[in-house]
């Protein structure tokens, strides 16, 4: 079944043309990823799926549910990440999670917090304000927040940006084990390893159009390639 | 490039912004605005009042009281019959007058009998404003310049009178018609003094609220781009209206409780001015006293609360962070301003209507204006205020829930990118040519 379905997406920014007809579907329990260069639009495919922004022209269908008419339902299901997310400084980490997690399901609510704290693995620090945490410790704790929900697609910009390799490791093992409990994810990122590692099929972006999409192995063979880097360079260039 | 000159140089730079001169700039106007006032005050000054002279005594001092009255003021309606006493009050009324003086027929008598002669004032004031008063004391100066002349005549037919009866031949008896009631024995400026003391806290806990209540709106909606969680509120499953209304009720509260406080302390310091001249405010009917005016005062307070605090989410869309949140608690501070100060220096029935529909279009007076009208039973002002402000803060509302709803607060307004752009064009081809 397919979880996104992107139609011919345009988006302006007044005379920009931020994208220029993108159409991907991305089927449900996959990760899917999103690559390119910076300004090739990524993130602005990102946040029309993830409702903040309005679509120019074209469509996007998530479970089945129209990005523009039903944005009130969508945002029950999905999860997003910004790539420069914070967190509330004056709440604790632990204050943080119960705070999104009164959004949703009040019987899942102890659960949840439960679910984030585990993710985010801070320890005892988990109950000490957000505004004393480094970068690594808001980035897992945000991480912790986006997939304590459950969602049905979690849309992650960058999701191991500011992360140490070992942390890195974890948040995409834990990013793999989440889409194989059945969560559709939707990523994008610089780090090549991480996308060959963890997407069964990414789509290249550049200048807001998609240049190529496959499964990482099947276009490493088309470019005669030895990694996505290699691809990326070949087909951006 | 020296080290320091570099460092003066990034510091200046730095400090050029609108926050730091924006304040001062309108300390300026304010300072300015108020020099022209009060340049326009001492111009009023040079105006002979216009006053209306019933003098029924054909005596000496009777003809040198009416005759420094005529020459020193306007006279637009002289008698000989105290009889014609509303007919004077009524044509006073009509052309702008001050005062009507009555000078009984036994004024001479009484003086010559060495009791003070009673010259019977009556106040036609017309707002209660500190500006309104201007006409009331330059005539209170003309009383005492009769006094005076009396003094010297007195004294230059018989130089042994009774010293302390001639420093104060005559007796003001005064009664001060005022939004058609009368105040015996209330000279204007006391009742605008009494009025000033009674109305005077609501403006200042009104002014604080708004500025305290909507600063911590301004910079809640500029932390939230600044600390990167607007994005992530905005993906939860949560209605754009309950954001706004949430934050607008959490700022509303925290306003409240702060103009508690303030009120407190306000309200004790006020305590001191509820007596004026030793005339309780309650003889003359001059207080708040039925549980009905209390509670439109409390509506009124609460939808300008609201209102505000909506105009001041509807600004905090514009802010992108801290400091240019600062920058924009400037207008709302100024809107604030504006009607406090006028309520202190005018009133609003006596301003020109265009300025009344100014007052009128600011929230923020329709709270600060209501406790004066009240005491005068001006039911339509106040509830008529309180249906403008609810409109007004229904539609500031909706347009801050239209916004949330479009990707200004995420993207900014590209217009008006596209019109400074257009803008910078422009003076550049100026230049060019």
């Amino acid at each position: 079944m397919t979880a996104v379905d992107v139609k011919n997406l345009v988006k302006h920014y007044g005379a920009i043309q931020a994208v220029k007809g993108i159409s991907f579907n991305v089927n449900q329990g996959e990760i899917f990823g999103l690559i390119g260069p910076n300004g090739a639009g990524k993130t602005t495919v990102l946040r029309i799926i993830s409702t903040l922004l309005k679509i120019t022209s074209g469509s996007i269908k998530i479970m089945d549910y129209d990005v523009e008419k039903d944005a009130d339902k969508i945002r029950k299901i999905i999860s997003y990440l910004p790539e420069d997310a914070g967190a509330y400084k004056n709440l604790t980490g632990r204050a943080y999670l119960q705070f999104i997690a009164n959004f949703f399901d009040a019987k899942q609510n102890r659960e949840m917090i439960e679910k984030g704290i585990e993710i985010a693995d801070l320890g005892e620090r988990i109950n000490d304000r957000v505004d004393t945490y480094s970068k690594g410790m808001m980035r897992r704790l945000l991480v912790g927040r986006a997939l304590m929900i459950n969602p049905k697609l979690a849309i992650l910009d960058e999701p191991t940006s500011g992360l140490d390799v070992i942390n890195a490791q974890e948040i995409r093992k834990l990013v793999k084990n989440t889409a194989k409990k059945g969560t559709t994810i939707l990523l994008s990122s610089h780090n090549m390893l991480e996308v060959e590692y963890l997407c069964e099929r990414i789509a290249l972006i550049s200048d807001g159009r998609i240049v190529e999409e496959g499964k990482p192995k099947t276009l490493m063979e088309k470019y005669k390639a030895n990694n996505i880097e290699e691809v990326f360079t070949k087909v951006v260039r | 490039m020296s080290a320091l000159g570099n460092i003066i140089k990034k510091e200046i730079k730095e400090l050029m912004t609108p926050a730091t001169f924006l304040p001062i700039i309108i300390v300026a106007l304010i300072f300015g605005t108020m020099g022209n006032s009060i340049q326009g005050i001492q111009e009023q000054a040079k105006e002979p009042p216009i006053i209306g002279v019933i003098n029924a005594d054909n005596g000496t001092y009777g003809t040198i009281a009416s005759s420094i009255l005529y020459n020193n003021a306007k006279s637009i309606y002289n008698s000989t019959s105290i009889d014609d006493k509303q007919t004077g009050i009524d044509a006073l009324k009509q052309k702008n007058g001050v005062a009507l003086i009555i000078i009984p027929s036994n004024f001479t008598e009484q003086i010559l009998s060495e009791t003070p002669g009673e010259i019977e004032v009556y106040w036609i004031m017309k707002g209660a404003g500190i500006m309104d008063t201007i006409s009331s004391s330059i005539f209170q100066s003309l009383i005492a310049y009769i006094n005076t002349n009396i003094s010297t005549e007195l004294i230059h037919k018989n130089s042994s009178v009774n010293a302390s009866f001639v420093l104060t031949p005559t007796r003001k008896v005064e009664t001060t018609n005022f939004k058609n009631r009368e105040f015996k024995n209330l000279s204007p400026d006391a009742i605008v003094g009494m009025l000033s003391s009674q109305s005077m806290l609501i403006p200042i806990v009104m002014m604080m609220i708004i500025i305290m209540a909507g600063s911590i709106v301004i910079t809640s909606m500029a932390l939230e781009k600044e600390n990167k969680t607007l994005e992530t509120l905005l993906t939860l499953p949560v209605k754009r209206t309950s954001i706004v209304t949430g934050k607008i009720v959490a700022a509303a509260v925290i306003g409240l409780l702060l103009s508690i406080i303030y009120m407190v302390g306000m309200g004790y310091y006020f305590q001191g001015f509820q007596l004026s001249g030793g005339a309780n405010l309650a003889d003359y009917h001059l207080v708040l006293s039925s549980a009905q005016d209390y509670l439109l005062i409390g509506i009124s307070l609460f939808i300008t609360l609201i209102a505000g605090l909506a105009l001041c989410m509807l600004f905090g869309t514009f802010a992108k962070n801290y400091k240019s949140a600062q920058t924009l608690t400037f207008p709302i501070t100024m809107l604030a301003l504006i009607p406090m100060f006028l309520t202190m220096f005018a009133d609003y029935d006596t301003l020109p209507l265009a300025l009344k529909a100014l007052v009128f279009a600011i929230p923020f007076s329709h709270p600060m204006m209501a406790p004066r009208a009240l005491i005068f039973n001006d039911y339509a002002i106040v509830i008529s205020g309180i249906i403008y402000v609810t409109i007004f803060a229904i539609i500031t509302i909706a347009i801050v829930v239209w916004i949330f709803k479009t990707d200004r607060l995420l993207t900014g307004s590209t217009r008006m990118k596209k019109i400074s752009k257009i803008g910078g064009q422009f003076f550049r081809m100026k230049r060019r040519y």
